[in-house]
């Protein structure tokens, strides 16, 4: 390890040669492996090149646009990109979703920057935007006709479930996980009879359960809408993969915070909010955004049950006989705005895992 | 300074018998780390508690705010039985303040959090005010430069004077000190006992566990000494140093006092 510190003693190029040295050649059977391993990636990304961009269309002139295309042809996603983002929405009404998309993106910025942590603005801010969005996208109100949520799609949808998991899912799961170590034996059984039951349990069933099941339990006339009946089953779901990461977090805050809190008249749940939950959600704050993030794409699951997420649409983009055969174009786009909102969950995260180590010196 | 005349005065005006615990018993599951302990502790008075490892010296103090439950006995500090119920323990931990072998303090906050936090939510004391008393007790503990930092980019010594600078902020009545210098590097213990041989001043009724026999002989009014779960030995600290009455506490004062 002592030669990790060269680089900084020494200037820049010596660093070059350092690294050359030190992690591209340090041995014969290192110079073959480093020569192993371009040799495999480099004609595979000449490839991927090649068909993404240099043999690829990106204008459409219409159905004939990439009769003669020999890489992707992204003219598909120009032609469907209504249908993909938008699902079934009705095609005038879809400045609707995009302003709700909007909204809610804003929404997501302010409350994922530290300097707006208060509840005293978050609370209305979402109250406000949950207002605005189900007002746009549902209608009713005013000139907007009514779209009903069997006709959502698209990215609204998947966003709206996506955030609906995490709003409704998070404080779900600090309660379960506080509950697994409280010292009533009832609550405690409780929690852990959920946990242990639903993460045993496929996403899928939960979803069947929610779509079919679910609405025998409810006394008839009622009706509660599928939509939030597949979300809150999802947000569940999260919940207690959830509440097991919290829970890490909980046992490694060391039982001295207790005490210390205790002793300076804190009572339970002053304690746990100021003290021990602000510790236990950074310790285990990787843990539980790689679960939000998981969260995201498993929304993608309700296309099982006919719910027109993000995915669906796709599906549905391929029924089209003229753009059928461009399927792979279709779903590399629908990956891509998966693989967006993940990475920038991910820059976030480590953003925050930065901000959060302030005061801790190692 | 007031808040420091204040807290005399009030003093002044407490129940004269600030502890008072009789017939203490504690287990551990099957066995017994308390043995009918039986102790007094006047208005103002400062106690040294020392013995043995394991000798039930940590569990005595902590039965006195709460943190440990006891099975047969009576507590009352500051004129308030603990008997379980949720309104006595909350009432005796506001008026009885604890420092810890391992400072306990909060590392997510900064100092200046870590001081105004139980005012605030405890005595619903507004923000202003608790920082001025804060900066106060950071004055007397000798580091008001370090508000905005953070616990862990202190030395040892200096989060010790935090951490009684923090239960000062309370006001309290009583302080209870669990081995607060035994985590400590020699040189930052002398700063640590200094604050609280100034604290011994203002005349604050002091129950301390600690192994410093200069601090006990300055400071205390009385020593006692544990053995086994029971009080073994208590006196004056300069008879029961230099004329134990007990074998137990002959032999154990012997080792101790040759360092
Ligand atoms: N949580 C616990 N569970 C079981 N036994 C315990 C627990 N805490 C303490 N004990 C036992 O109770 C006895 C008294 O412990 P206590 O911590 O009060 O001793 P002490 O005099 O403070 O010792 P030290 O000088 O090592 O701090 C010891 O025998 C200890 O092993
Ligand atoms: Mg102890």
């Amino acid at each position: 390890m002592a030669n990790t510190l060269q680089p900084l003693v020494s200037g820049r190029r010596n660093a070059l040669d350092w690294w050359l040295r030190e992690r591209v050649w340090p041995s014969p059977f290192h110079i073959l492996l480093s020569f192993a391993t371009l040799a495999l990636v480099v004609p595979i990304c000449v490839k991927i090149a090649n068909w993404a961009i240099f043999d690829a269309v990106f204008v459409s002139t219409g159905p004939e646009s990439c009769r003669d295309a020999v890489g992707a042809c992204w003219a598909v996603i120009a032609e469907k990109h209504r249908v993909i983002l938008f699902g079934l929405y009705p095609f005038d009404e879809q400045w609707r979703p995009t302003l709700a998309v909007a909204i809610y993106l804003i929404t997501v910025i302010v409350t994922l920057t530290p300097r707006f942590w208060s509840l005293r603005l978050l609370v209305p801010l979402w109250t406000i935007a949950v207002f605005v969005i189900g007002a746009l996208m549902y209608g009713g109100i005013g000139p907007l006709r009514i779209v009903p949520t069997t006709e959502w799609g698209g990215l609204a949808l998947t966003m709206i479930m996506f955030s609906g998991t995490v709003i409704l899912g998070f404080p779900i799961a600090v309660l379960l996980a506080l509950g697994r170590r409280s010292h009533l034996a009832l609550l405690r059984s409780v929690s852990v009879v959920l946990i242990e039951t639903l993460r045993g349990v496929p996403l899928i069933t939960i979803l069947f359960v929610a779509v079919n099941v679910f609405p025998l339990f409810l006394p008839a006339g009622t009706n509660v809408d599928k939509l939030l009946r597949v979300t809150i089953g999802i947000a569940i779901f999260f919940a207690c993969y959830q509440a097991e990461t919290i829970r890490g977090g909980l046992q490694a805050v060391p039982e001295g915070q207790y005490e210390a809190a205790k002793a300076l008249g804190l009572r339970y749940w002053q304690m746990t909010g100021r003290i021990i939950l602000p510790q236990a959600l950074r310790i285990a704050f990787p843990a539980i955004m790689n679960h939000v993030i998981a969260a995201m794409k498993n929304t993608s699951f309700v296309m099982i049950i006919g719910l027109f997420d993000i995915l669906t649409a796709t599906t549905a983009v391929m029924q089209d006989p003229v753009w059928r055969k461009y399927y792979v174009e279709a779903y590399t786009f629908a990956g891509f705005v998966y693989f967006a909102f993940g990475f920038a969950l991910s820059i976030y995260a480590r953003l925050m895992e930065r901000r959060m180590n302030k005061g801790y010196v190692s | 300074m007031s808040a420091l005349a204040n807290h005399v005065e009030e003093a002044r005006q407490a129940p004269s018998l600030a502890v008072s615990i009789q017939g203490l018993c504690k287990w551990y599951g099957s066995v017994q780390v308390l043995h009918d302990v039986d102790l007094e502790v006047a208005t103002g008075e400062k106690i040294v508690i020392c013995g043995p490892s394991g000798s039930g010296k940590s569990t005595l103090i902590r039965c006195i705010n709460g943190l440990e439950s006891h099975h047969a006995g009576r507590i009352v500090a500051n004129g308030v039985e603990l008997d379980g119920r949720t309104r006595g323990l909350e009432a005796i931990r506001r008026e009885v303040g604890m420092v810890f072998q391992s400072f306990n303090l909060f590392p997510h906050l900064t100092i200046l959090e870590n001081l105004t936090i139980a005012p605030m939510l405890v005595r619903g004391t507004r923000r202003r005010e608790a920082e001025a008393l804060a900066m106060n007790y950071l004055e007397r503990v000798h580091i008001p430069e370090q508000a905005r930092k953070f616990p862990l980019q202190l030395s040892g010594g200096q989060q010790q004077r935090v951490a009684i600078a923090r239960a000062l902020c309370m006001q309290p009545k009583i302080m209870l000190f669990d081995e607060p210098t035994s985590a400590l590097d020699p040189e930052m213990i002398k700063e640590v006992l200094d604050v609280m041989l100034e604290l011994a001043d203002t005349g604050m009724t002091m129950l301390v566990v600690t192994h410093e026999m200069g601090f006990a002989r300055t400071v205390a009014d009385r020593v006692v000494f544990m053995a086994d779960g029971r009080k073994v030995e208590e006196g004056a600290p300069n008879r029961i140093f230099d004329h134990p009455q007990t074998e137990r506490a002959h032999a154990f004062f012997r080792q101790v006092l040759k360092h």
